[in-house]
């Protein structure tokens, strides 16, 4: 794998392996030191063009385990702020010769253009409303540590689909683990076309909930409600939110954060026993320590660098030993 | 209104004739509207074409002569709908490499919209506009003036005196005029003023922020799409509006199978209406906007293959006029970030016949009479002769090599922008020489050439 910057990009077999190099670092992760040298002596950049606490948190953590140098990049007080354009803001960057860049923007595609105008890697920590992979592949990774493998299992995706990269990410990446995805949300909020380019069901009935093997909600942001999409946040609390009468006892309650209490999720539900939403959070960190480890020291990479002639990189350092 | 000749428009060769005879020998020409097709030696004098004369039969002394043999001489291009960005944006393009770029697809006249920095809407900016196409125009060229002062679609601009000053026809482009009040008194004082009114037709409200058409590929890509009835329902209130006030429009860049169905039934209906749709828009569908290449914004978007099926459909039936490119160059700054921020807009003209060419022709989709009509119907919707071959027309002809294999952009671009869709496609046919007015306006540097003795 050279980048991540898509679910739509990868195949299962690539999701497979994440995900079992994902548990290796979960075992690192149960010792008293938790950091390996696989990664060291390799810079990654964090580049943050929109605020973010859990994906930037657990990208720079991820990237320290790893024992990478890490130069980690907000948008405000940066060169960003005077106006720099993206390009010229990589090629600066690039010069620092970094082996990875996790990149966060508000606009779809700004991750794949950065990876054509630089060598690094590039993992897209999110493009506007087009794609999050690495907070897909954490939920695939939760899920499975759950209830094993998604095949067959129906997962319903719950709101605001229409402005939410998460839902996008999501749906591609459970039905390529082999479940069935169902989209439902005010009609307003779900995309026109969406259930051809996703290959999901769409509904506005939150009726046949209970089908539902797993529940994923979304954040409601208030906003929606002054841009017309719903008449009001109480209205869409009634008729969307996911509380104890709507949730069974035997499904599972997701939801990638920051949640909105009492918007889309009753407080009841979100701290109850199905909630697997800490659990996500937990899974954050080795899943992008995978995600880190596969562009770096994965096997594609190697081979790449070695097609190429240049100087070779160094093998990676097995994960069991101390820093 | 009587129609105007081209070469009444502004350029470089304006008033004087060429000097030397010009033959073109052997020439297969193929001029649907005058019936016209067969092999021939075109002989071109004083800037009319004086004689259709059997092949290799056509001699004149001191001639120019350009064997033509394979060659197809049609009439020459015309594009009521090219942006020159002259004045403020030159570094994109001006009138010079503007027209270039245009004598190199083809074409033999140009119209250049208002929507410039500042927005062309005083008899003096048209008089300046004039004045710099007479100097440096490859190509007859025409300026239109915008509909409403300053284009912010308020108040009409002094319509009668810029037709004066010598304003082809009038046009807010790059915005629709949203306000049906204003919209109805232009079409009332179009009767004072004359000249045609060119609509850019989308539903601001509708279109919101969206940046491509709305369907399946912008539900996958996350980004704000533009409903097809943003167009259309425009149309439908301004076919409307003209119909009541008995005016005549030009709608602009059809890009939707709902606008294709408003036009026909308008024209049905009596309505004095035509239209264009772009070679992009004929060839290309949404789903090149998945590679989220901005190189595929512009405005209107590429839509979905069932609409592009609906264009084509127009094209050949004649509901849709004539083929427009809406040349519209960009800086690389402007496109090299990402869709969402780009600014929207493709170059056209020295990929207009070679794409259309390519994707419809060949497959045998289109035929090529039928397209070569189109490529020069766009004169006549703002009241200009159409291009002919038949012997006594003002002499405006292309050259076509219908074989040639080329790859846009690989050798440069006349044009001073290079944000083209079709760069870096194989595409099949191109012009090698274009003569607009009786002048040579353009010689593909490769073509070869002879003086007869």
């Amino acid at each position: 794998m050279r980048n991540l910057l898509a679910i739509e990009d990868l195949d299962r077999a690539e999701i497979e392996r994440i995900m079992e190099r994902a548990d290796s670092f979960a075992e690192v992760g149960r010792r008293d030191i938790k950091k390996v040298p696989a990664l060291r002596g390799r810079t990654i950049v964090s580049l943050f063009y929109e605020s973010s606490t859990r994906t930037s948190a657990s990208f720079e953590l991820a990237a320290k385990r790893l024992s990478a140098d890490l130069v980690s990049i907000k948008a405000a007080g940066s060169s960003v702020d005077k106006g720099e354009s993206l390009k010229d803001t990589i090629a600066t960057l690039s010069a620092y010769e970094p082996e990875a860049i996790v990149i966060r923007s508000p606009h779809a595609g700004a991750a794949k253009l950065v990876a054509g105008w630089t060598e690094a890697g590039v993992v897209n920590a999110g493009d506007g409303k087009h794609e999050h992979p690495s907070q897909a592949l954490l939920d695939v990774y939760t899920l499975r540590g759950r209830i094993g493998d998604l095949d067959g299992k129906r997962i319903w995706i719950v709101g605001d689909i229409l402005h939410s990269r998460v839902a996008r990410s999501c749906a591609l990446a459970f039905r390529l683990m082999g479940a069935e995805v169902t989209l439902c949300g005010p009609p307003t909020l779900i995309p026109r076309g969406a259930a051809p380019a996703l290959g999901c069901e769409v509904t506005d009935d939150i009726g046949d909930l209970a089908e539902a093997d797993v529940v994923y909600a979304l954040r409601m942001q208030r906003e929606r409600m002054s841009e017309s999409f719903v008449p009001s946040i109480r209205e869409y609390a009634a008729r969307f939110q996911i509380d104890g009468r709507r949730l069974g006892p035997r499904q599972l309650l997701m939801h990638p954060g920051p949640v909105n209490r009492g918007v889309e999720l009753a407080p009841d539900v979100i701290d109850g026993p199905n909630s697997l939403i800490t659990e996500q959070v937990r899974s954050g960190l080795v899943v992008r320590m995978a995600i880190l480890y596969e562009l770096l020291a994965g096997g594609d990479r190697l081979r790449t660098a070695r097609a190429q002639g240049g100087d070779e990189l160094p093998a990676p350092t097995p994960i069991g030993e101390p820093a | 209104m009587s129609e105007r000749p081209i070469s009444t428009l502004d350029w470089r060769g304006a008033g004087a004739a060429p000097e030397r005879d010009l033959i073109l020998r052997n020439a297969t020409v193929l001029d649907p509207r005058a019936g016209i097709e067969g092999p021939h030696d075109i002989v071109i004098r004083d800037g009319r074409v004086a004689e259709l004369a059997a092949p290799g039969a056509a001699d004149a002394p001191g001639a120019e002569v350009v064997e033509a043999e394979g060659l197809h001489a049609v009439p020459a291009f015309f594009d009521p709908h090219v942006h020159l960005r002259t004045p403020g944006r030159e570094d994109e393009e001006d009138i010079e490499t503007g027209t270039r770029a245009g004598a190199a697809g083809g074409f033999c006249g140009l119209l250049a919209m208002a929507n410039t920095e500042p927005p062309v809407d005083t008899p003096a900016a048209i008089e300046s506009l004039r004045e710099r196409a007479g100097a440096d125009g490859s190509l007859p060229t025409g300026f239109l003036a915008t509909v409403t002062r300053g284009m912010r679609g308020e108040e009409l601009t002094d319509m009668a005196e810029l037709a004066d000053a010598g304003a082809a026809g009038f046009s807010d482009d790059g915005l629709p005029i949203r306000s049906a009040r204003v919209m109805r008194r232009a079409l009332q004082y179009q009767s004072l003023a004359g000249r045609r009114i060119a609509l850019h037709e989308e539903d601001p409200e509708l279109s919101g922020g969206g940046v491509m058409h709305e369907g399946t590929v912008s539900a996958l890509l996350g980004l704000e799409g533009v409903p097809s009835i943003s167009e259309s329902t425009m149309i439908a209130r301004d076919a409307a509006l003209a119909a009541y006030e008995g005016a005549r429009i030009h709608v602009q860049h059809l890009s939707a199978r709902e606008s294709v169905d408003l036009v026909a039934a308008a024209k049905h209906a009596g309505i004095e209406i035509t239209c264009e749709a772009t070679p992009h828009h004929l060839t290309l569908t949404d789903e090149e906007v998945r590679s989220l290449d901005a190189r595929f914004k512009m405005n209107p978007p590429l839509r979905s293959e069932e609409d592009r099926q609906a264009l084509i459909e127009g094209v050949r039936t004649g509901v849709i006029d004539c083929i427009a490119t809406d040349h519209a160059p960009h800086s690389p700054e402007e496109k090299e970030v990402p869709f969402e921020q780009a600014a929207m807009g493709v170059t056209g003209l020295e990929t207009a016949f070679a794409a259309i060419h390519t994707e419809l022709v060949v497959p045998g989709v289109l035929d090529l009479a039928t397209v070569v009509g189109r490529l020069s119907a766009g004169a006549a919707a703002f009241g200009f002769e159409l291009p002919r071959l038949a012997p006594g027309a003002e002499a405006n002809v292309a050259l076509l090599d219908l074989a040639a294999e080329w790859e846009p952009g690989v050798d440069g671009w006349e044009s001073r922008s290079a944000n083209s869709c079709f760069a870096g496609r194989k595409l099949r046919g191109r012009p090698l020489m274009t003569v607009a007015a009786g002048h040579v306006a353009f010689r593909q540097r490769s073509f070869a050439m002879g003086v007869a003795s």
